[in-house]
């Protein structure tokens, strides 16, 4: 299965039957295997007349209280900003993909991971946050899709599963078998579906004119968000028990960076992997505590540098923080990342 | 041993196909391996590119900047991969297309006309999978007890009778490639 399928089919292990998505190259092949596959289970697959329809979609069903996804790339992804701080901020459960490609603009189809900034820190207007996860194999996409629709329930908010074209487009076995189907929906009170005449009114909004209710609203969603901050962190690591050094990335570059890192390690460079799998919240306490030990910390992304902002800010001054990364839709390569492992141990040598 | 194969050729030549047959044939042995696409805005006729890599571990990167091997089905893709092959590797050439040898000592080199060879079973178009024989044969990465398996779960019921033509090719590639 490719990618973008194995999302499909996760989602609907996880018990989403509910899909509202537009077209977009690299993730179109998960809105076509939804087209086919919803009508098997019961569900319902809609292609909407464009991304914000799409988005506003999903905000009705999410208040009918149903396991809901849409999914795009970048361009698209950035269309549906302002629907996904409607989410939050009427406190919406839902899963949304982002396939991400180059950019900015309208970019190119190949993988990026320059959509950091716009999935970790908001993204749309207001304060609120949206629990990030970014899986680097096909059968990581399986565990983290039922994972993000477990949070969106748990916590009532929209999560972001990242992943980029190289993600979606690649083909490896799979596995559901051995994933735990997600428990069915519990009832939510608080969805719209009807009081048959039966106690007030339920209504959802994210509009409030009253500022001092609005700065309540506020705080539970930051209340809600220091929560999650404490219990949703995860973070893989690789080697770095005897680590002198080591290499932040996340997704598929995180994979390109075992590979080199297998290869350093070879030549006797003692190199780990710290690869955070939430990327917001961000591991920044596992960062922190590594940066002590280790010599030097290399961050590699593609993209122009947005994931070492956090790193740096988790290392707190207390190791030497580089980078490398291509931008445009250029894929690091396993050679490129040993050459900057060398640049490191020579710059700490120094 | 892991091996890293890029597949190249033009669109339309059944460059992704053969890539996925090996994946398959590889999932039937129970190994461990990924397919990556290049990925661009593709067409029939331009360039297109498969990396697969076939490993006794988890797949770290998918991505093949120096392939163990690689199989190319046109001029333009043996001038690219030619110069990447990682030293003691294999080259693939479709030499019904291809009219280049290498420089390099330090690359096997084979130059399999798969387009005449499939034309004496009878179909042209199984050029690729008589590359595919020639490939497993000389790696030993893969039975064809796995890669006929493959080939089964491709076609289905619907195409069925594909099947015995496909094995065919197979052992023709195999078969040509021992003579090296």
């Amino acid at each position: 299965m490719k990618g973008n399928e194995v999302i499909g089919e996760a989602a609907v292990y996880a018990g989403c039957r509910y899909f509202f998505g537009y077209p977009i190259t690299p993730q179109s092949e998960l809105v076509a295997y939804m087209a086919k596959r919803l009508p098997e289970v019961g569900g319902c697959f809609l292609q909407a007349e464009s991304e914000i329809s799409a988005i506003n979609m999903v905000y009705g069903a999410a208040s009918a209280g149903v396991r809901v996804m849409t999914s795009s790339s970048s361009p698209g992804f950035s269309l549906k900003q302002e629907g996904i701080s409607y989410l939050a901020g009427a406190e919406l459960p839902a899963v949304i993909v982002n396939i991400a490609r180059g950019g900015p603009g309208l970019g190119n189809i190949q993988p990026s991971q320059a959509d950091y900034f716009q999935v970790t820190k908001g993204g749309g207007h207001g304060d609120y946050y949206t629990p990030v996860l970014a899986p680097s194999s096909l059968q990581e996409i399986v565990s983290l899709t039922r994972e993000a629709f477990r949070i969106a329930d748990e916590y009532r908010t929209p999560v972001i599963l990242l992943g980029d074209g190289m993600l979606g487009q690649m083909m490896e076995p799979v596995e559901f078998e051995d994933e735990k189907p997600l428990p069915k929906v519990r009832e939510k009170k608080w969805a719209t579906t009807g009081t048959k005449g039966d106690g007030p009114p339920k209504t959802i909004t994210s509009l409030d004119l009253n500022d001092t209710q609005l700065e309540i609203r506020n705080n539970t969603l930051q209340q809600k968000y220091a929560a999650i901050k404490e219990k949703e962190v995860r973070v893989d690591e690789y080697l770095l028990d005897d680590a002198a050094y080591a290499i932040v990335a996340y997704g598929t570059v995180a994979r390109i960076a075992r590979t080199a890192i297998d290869r350093a390690r070879k030549k006797g460079i003692a190199v780990g992997l710290i690869r955070p799998v939430s990327l917001w919240p961000f591991p920044a306490t596992i960062i922190s505590e590594y940066s002590s030990v280790l010599k030097a910390i290399l961050t590699v992304e593609m993209s122009a540098g947005q994931m070492i902002e956090d790193v740096r800010l988790a290392v707190e001054g207390k190791a030497p923080v580089f980078f490398y990364g291509r931008t445009g839709g250029v894929i690091p390569t396993v050679d490129e990342i040993l050459q900057q492992i060398d640049r490191l141990t020579e710059e700490v040598a120094i | 041993m892991v091996e890293e194969l890029i597949i190249a050729g033009f669109g339309g030549q059944g460059v992704m196909s053969m890539g996925q047959l090996l994946a398959y044939g590889a999932m039937e042995e129970g190994k461990h391996v990924s397919w990556l696409p290049s990925y661009g805005p593709e067409q029939r006729g331009g360039t297109a590119n498969v990396s697969v890599v076939i490993s006794p571990q988890a797949v770290g990167s998918p991505v093949i900047d120096f392939p163990t091997s690689a199989i190319v089905l046109n001029t333009p893709s043996f001038e690219r991969f030619a110069p990447l092959v990682r030293s003691g590797g294999k080259m693939f050439i479709q030499s019904d297309l291809v009219d280049c040898t290498t420089q390099r000592e330090d690359i096997h080199c084979y130059s399999i006309p798969a387009s005449s060879i499939a034309e004496k079973l009878g179909n042209q178009r199984v050029a690729g999978t008589v590359l595919l024989g020639a490939f497993i044969e000389k790696t030993g990465i893969l039975s064809k007890g796995s890669l006929t398996a493959a080939l089964n779960q491709v076609f289905g019921e619907k195409k069925k009778h594909l099947l015995p033509l496909n094995i065919a090719a197979l052992e023709a590639g195999q078969r040509y490639i021992c003579d090296f």
